[in-house]
């Protein structure tokens, strides 16, 4: 028989936290309810870890969307924020009410191609103009999942449904558009590459203005067979990845060490540094002409192109523009919101 | 703008809606003014839904309603329709001063960080008081009890997406209790005598002035007494009814066509004091004239 001692003062050791003390279970949604395999619950997954990696308090979080199989999944991730289900593709505006009556939260809206790119699209292209501080991440299966799989505006011109139906229509590029209107971190990524999504996700967290991540999202159910240009299948022989994409936070104590030839060193807003290893080598993530052109080309050779668009770090947000003061307006005083009887009396004075 | 309506509604966010009304349907007269959302606002939206309405009569009462507007929307966690109209809107008006608020602005049931502390969390949806309020939180509060997830979907007390029948109808049920409640808190109407009269005169916004007018002729020039009561909210308060069952025949003056107004009165009074009620409805785009009221009240009174 052996005993074992225990010495004083050891502790048994604690589940991992990050740097401000939460676990990765604090971070954690419901269980979902979409379809096994389905990309969206990927999605959801890199959500809590970049979340949870960056460090982001839950309860300064907000998570809207709009309607559909897409927006279903705040349900599934951070269930310590506040999260509203929207109109069918108006998030842009409920987010952008939330947002100015509370300039310290941070905002991850979800979407899905049908929300955003036909009964959205209003909404869409006015957000992207703003440069409001929202993350807006599409969840792109080019079908409507919730209504059996009709093609969305997303889907690619010869695409093949699963009843056989070809798409005669050219899809939107939410992308170009992005860029084209003004967001100012424009990417493409795919539920299935874990690295490059979770590396754009925590560059997301550290933007201040725009993010329109578009994440191709195959939906296993209508749109995962041959002949679609959505499937996992299509996708991973089709990628075309512009670049490597990783992401160093500010608060971890790294020199940041690159070959200037090969990779391109962005400085965020928060002092994170987003690095893009080149895989194309002309690439300018900063040039909108030459951004709008690579994807018009990849559409015409038919590749799902992938990496960081556009990043403009340093554009004014919204916010800024609209020159509030810091403290959240949701919350400021009476004594801040009633000017007194005075300048009442000088506005009456004034029309008199 | 209508399923956001319901979305407000059902999800309970504050918003107030200031409607310029102007001549419908499709783009109507547009640079004219009207009295035509009354009923299509106060049921906006598909399924069952009912709005708080304040009706402003003057400038000044837009400044006071605008107040009124903004703790209502708060205290019910509702939306508040301000029913102007383009004369009032968009013409300029004399006014006497506005008055200065006294009153501090109204926040409704919000719990903060000590609340949950004390209370250990708390059911975004539940009728805890029988008012059918329940209390809510506001993004950024420092509790990790404090967050929920408001939907326009099917949910329960605790703001859970649920298909469940009871709660749905628990729900819908508690919203109307919180419509009935709002009755003995909206603007009460402003009731003007006559002298011993029987006839009555139900009226709104800016027909006020023509109404005005109107009694003063119908008592110059026709002996005719009116006692007059000036609409300013919907769901109606308890003056409205015994206002009507003090009169024999009420005539009710809008600037519509369908007699929008009487229709939700209709729904709304007992049975037997459907009858009593007339309606004087008009819409050509211009703001209502005292002769015309003078003329059809006078006419349908066989004088």
């Amino acid at each position: 028989m052996s005993s074992t001692t225990v010495e004083p003062g050891a502790t048994t050791p604690g589940p991992k936290t990050n740097r401000i003390g939460l676990t990765v279970i604090e971070y954690k949604g419901g269980k979902t309810t979409l379809c096994a395999g389905c990309g969206h619950n990927a999605i959801s997954e890199r959500i809590v870890e970049a979340m949870y990696e960056m460090g982001v308090e839950p309860e300064f979080v907000i998570k809207p969307s709009g309607i559909g199989c897409s927006s279903k999944t705040p349900a599934y991730f951070l269930s310590r924020s506040h999260s509203f289900n929207a109109v069918h593709g108006r998030m842009p505006s409920v987010a952008t009410g939330a947002l100015l009556a509370n300039r310290k939260l941070v905002c991850i809206g979800v979407s899905g191609d049908g929300d955003t790119a036909s009964i959205g699209i209003g909404q869409f292209v006015h957000l992207m103009r703003r440069n409001l501080p929202i993350i807006y991440i599409i969840e792109d299966n080019g079908v409507y999942g919730l209504t059996k799989g009709q093609f969305s505006a997303t889907a690619d011109l010869g695409s093949k449904l699963k009843t056989g139906v070809l798409n005669d229509l050219p899809p939107i590029d939410t992308c170009a558009l992005a860029i084209q209107l003004g967001a100012t971190l424009v990417g493409r990524s795919f539920s299935g590459d874990k690295r490059q999504l979770s590396a754009m996700l925590k560059a997301a967290i550290a933007h201040k203005g725009t993010v329109m991540l578009d994440v191709v999202s195959p939906c296993v159910t209508f749109n995962d067979h041959e002949g679609s240009t959505k499937s996992y299948k299509y996708v991973k022989e089709h990628e075309e990845s512009l670049q490597e994409v990783s992401f160093v936070p500010h608060f971890e104590d790294i020199n940041v060490e690159y070959d200037p030839g090969s990779t391109i060193s962005v400085t965020m807003h928060d002092g994170s540094h987003l690095q893009l290893r080149k895989l194309e080598e002309n690439y300018d993530p900063t040039d909108k002409i030459g951004a709008i052109t690579r994807l018009t080309e990849a559409h015409d050779k038919g590749e799902v192109l992938t990496g960081v668009f556009y990043v403009n770090p340093t554009a004014p947000s919204f916010i800024d523009m609209l020159n509030v003061v810091d403290q959240p307006l949701a919350t400021l005083p009476d004594s801040l919101t009633r000017p007194g009887k005075e300048v009442l009396d000088a506005c009456m004075e004034e029309l008199r | 703008m209508s399923e956001f309506a319901g979305l407000g509604y059902y999800v309970e966010v504050p918003g107030v809606i200031w409607d310029i009304q102007r001549v419908g349907p499709s783009t109507g007269l547009p640079t004219r003014t009207s009295q035509g959302d009354i009923l299509s606002t106060a049921f906006l939206s598909h399924g069952d839904t009912k709005h708080i309405m304040l009706i402003p009569c003057s400038v000044e009462e837009c400044f006071t309603m605008a107040t009124d507007a903004f703790n209502l929307a708060e205290q019910f966690q509702t939306l508040v329709f301000v029913m102007s109209d383009l004369d009032l809107g968009m013409n300029n008006w004399m006014s006497d001063p506005f008055p200065y608020p006294t009153t501090p602005i109204k926040r409704g049931k919000v719990l903060g960080k000590e609340d949950l502390d004390r209370l250990g969390g708390f059911a975004r949806y539940k009728d805890v008081d029988g008012d059918g309020i329940g209390y809510r939180t506001i993004p950024g509060t420092r509790h990790t009890a404090a967050a929920y997830f408001a939907r326009g979907s099917g949910h329960n007390e605790k703001a859970q997406y649920s298909e469940r029948a009871d709660d749905f109808e628990n729900n819908m049920e508690r919203l109307n209790r919180k419509f009935e409640t709002a009755r003995s808190f909206v603007p009460r109407p402003e009731i003007t005598k006559g002298n011993n009269a029987e006839i009555g005169i139900i009226g709104y916004g800016t027909s006020h002035w023509g109404i005005t007018e109107s009694r003063d002729q119908l008592r110059d020039e026709y002996k005719i007494e009116t006692d007059y009561l000036r609409l300013r909210a919907y769901p109606f308060t308890r003056e409205v009814h015994e206002f009507i069952e003090q009169h024999d025949r009420v005539y009710v003056v809008e600037q519509n066509r369908d007699a929008q107004m009487l229709s939700l009165l209709k729904l709304d009074v007992k049975p037997e004091l459907i009858a009593r009620l007339r309606s004087i409805a008009h819409i050509t785009g211009l703001p209502l004239d005292a002769r015309s009221i003078t003329d059809e009240l006078t006419s349908m009174e066989g004088k």
